[in-house]
């Protein structure tokens, strides 16, 4: 059993490692698709993330997250790690698939990137300050509190909701919190004038396109790691489905955006390959093949309305990241209901209720914090530092400096 | 001798180059430049669309001794030409002195 469990485990550390190499991805796409002047600033916000978030998971989320017997809602097993000993030595039987630190790692680099999610869409206008208090206390609160009522055996967990690796639990926790900063926040400048849709098109598109790819790499141990073992069944399949919802999702929203807007946008396609994978996490074990292509297609296609629906209702998103976390976050959970294994009327309202749980928690807090932050320290940066670039002006440098002259 | 700075569409900057080459102008400077015009181009990015006075086109600066003016803007006009609105614009001026570094040669010398 030993060997099985040593197995286990180096699969598990895999997973965290791709999980980790998801944060590249994250930075590539968020620079690609914003402007040069703002680079360094997202640079340093996606570096901020993942070294305080982890040291925050290590200090206090994930006990939070995983306290053990607690009332559903919320419990706390105590600051910092403390592995479980048996005779001195770590104790092996803490889990078939992996030891206590593994499991640490491989969630806390999950944490990190709820935060993420939000630094896409707050770009190029948020006080860097502002940006940093909202992450310590929403990845170090709120995102391990919200996910204990599910991955630590919380009320929706009795309940039978169904979050395979984290279509509410990461994405829509992320988008949620996407989606309260750009409305406390405001559109950058120029996006909406004289009653018309302005268009900021992003600098870098290798970065982008890179960055998506990275990501879907990384998918692969997103969702093949919270099988949480190195079960051969399972990962494989999953790793299947996981790969064609990002294929189809790709597809459909290149052929969708291309018939809408007689144009081959490569940012709808990449955005359309994240739909799929964010679609098919909450589900990734309990699907055909066939379904995959369904959930990620569908979701393809949400993507292009979701992103016109965001500017339709004047809100600025310079990445996409509520079309892409929430709304392909909801209907992934929601598919799990319709889809695979588990559908059925009555995992259908399940999965609604945990959708509407974790919008409570998510829209409250994230106001809670932004609106505090914007009536006392402020959450946006002047008029004159977003013109000229948050990269002179909080940064004092130049992401390229050799190649500075088309600056916009 | 004369400085003859060209605006032209990049599309036809490889036949620009071949007709200058055939008539003799054997070296000149260009660089890509933005500007505005008369044209206007229309993107769609995410589902936006939007156009944009910018406009991409390549900047010439060729400098010829006097005989060559002539033919040199006449190669110019019949190169550059699609006669579509955004075909570019010629400016003349003239040239005080120019030398060879190598050499130390100057005025038409210094252009061979």
């Amino acid at each position: 059993m030993e060997g099985l469990l040593t197995i286990n485990n180096v699969w598990m550390m895999i997973c965290t490692g791709l999980v980790f190499f998801m944060h590249l991805g994250f930075a590539l796409l968020e620079i690609g698709l914003t402007r040069q002047k703002n680079t360094i600033n997202i640079l340093f916000k996606n570096i901020f993330i993942i070294t305080m978030g982890l040291l925050l998971y290590c200090l206090l989320g994930f006990n939070l997250m995983y306290p053990g017997e607690f009332n559903g809602f919320i419990g706390f097993a105590g600051f910092g790690l403390s592995s479980p000993l048996a005779d001195g030595s770590l104790d092996l039987a803490y889990n078939e698939g992996y030891t206590y630190w593994t499991d640490f790692l491989f969630q806390g680099m999950f944490a990190a990137t709820a935060a993420t999610i939000v630094s896409g869409a707050v770009a190029e206008r948020i006080k860097l300050n502002s940006f940093m208090i909202f992450v310590v206390l929403y990845v170090g609160i709120i995102y391990p509190i919200a996910g204990s009522w599910k991955w630590g055996g919380g009320f929706l967990d009795e309940m039978g909701f169904y979050d395979f690796a984290g279509s509410t639990l990461v994405h829509s926790v992320g988008g949620w919190a996407a989606l309260v900063a750009i409305w406390l926040l405001g559109a950058r400048i120029g996006k909406f004038k004289d009653g018309k849709i302005g268009a900021f098109p992003g600098h870098n598109m290798p970065f982008a396109t890179a960055g998506v790819i990275i990501l879907w790499l990384g998918w692969f141990g997103f969702n093949g790691g919270s099988v949480l073992s190195a079960d051969p069944e399972l990962t494989s399949l999953t790793l299947v489905t996981t790969c064609l919802a990002a294929a189809a999702g790709g597809v459909a929203s290149f052929i969708f955006s291309t018939i809408l807007y007689k144009n081959y946008d490569i940012t709808m396609f990449l955005n359309g390959i994240l739909g799929g994978l964010v679609g098919i996490t909450a589900g990734a074990d309990q699907m055909s093949p066939t379904d995959a292509i369904l959930i990620g297609a569908i979701a393809g296609v949400i993507i292009v309305l979701g992103v016109a629906l965001i500017d339709r209702i004047r809100l600025d998103d310079p990445v996409g990241a509520v079309a892409v976390h929430l709304i392909c976050g909801i209907w992934g959970t929601l598919a799990v209901g319709i889809f695979g294994n588990l559908a059925g009327f009555d995992q259908f309202i399940t999965q609604l209720v945990g959708v509407a749980c974790y919008a409570a928690i998510c829209i409250v807090g994230s106001f809670l914090i932004f609106y505090v932050m914007k009536v006392t320290i402020g959450i946006r940066v002047s008029a004159k530092e977003e013109t000229e670039g948050l990269d002179i002006h909080e940064h004092g440098m130049d992401a390229y400096p050799d190649f500075g002259l088309k600056q916009q | 001798m004369k400085k003859i700075e060209a605006i032209i569409r990049k599309s036809e900057f490889d036949e620009t180059k071949e007709a200058l080459h055939a008539i003799g102008v054997t070296f000149f400077s260009y660089w890509d430049v933005t500007g505005v015009g008369n044209e206007k181009v229309g993107h769609v990015y995410r589902g936006v669309s939007y156009s944009t006075a910018d406009i991409q086109r390549r900047y010439l600066s060729i400098v010829v001794t006097d005989s060559f003016l002539e033919k040199t803007v006449e190669t110019l006009l019949k190169s550059a030409y699609t006669g579509k609105v955004g075909d570019g614009k010629i400016f003349v001026s003239s040239i005080d002195e120019a030398y060879r570094i190598r050499t130390k040669e100057k005025g038409g010398e210094s252009l061979k």
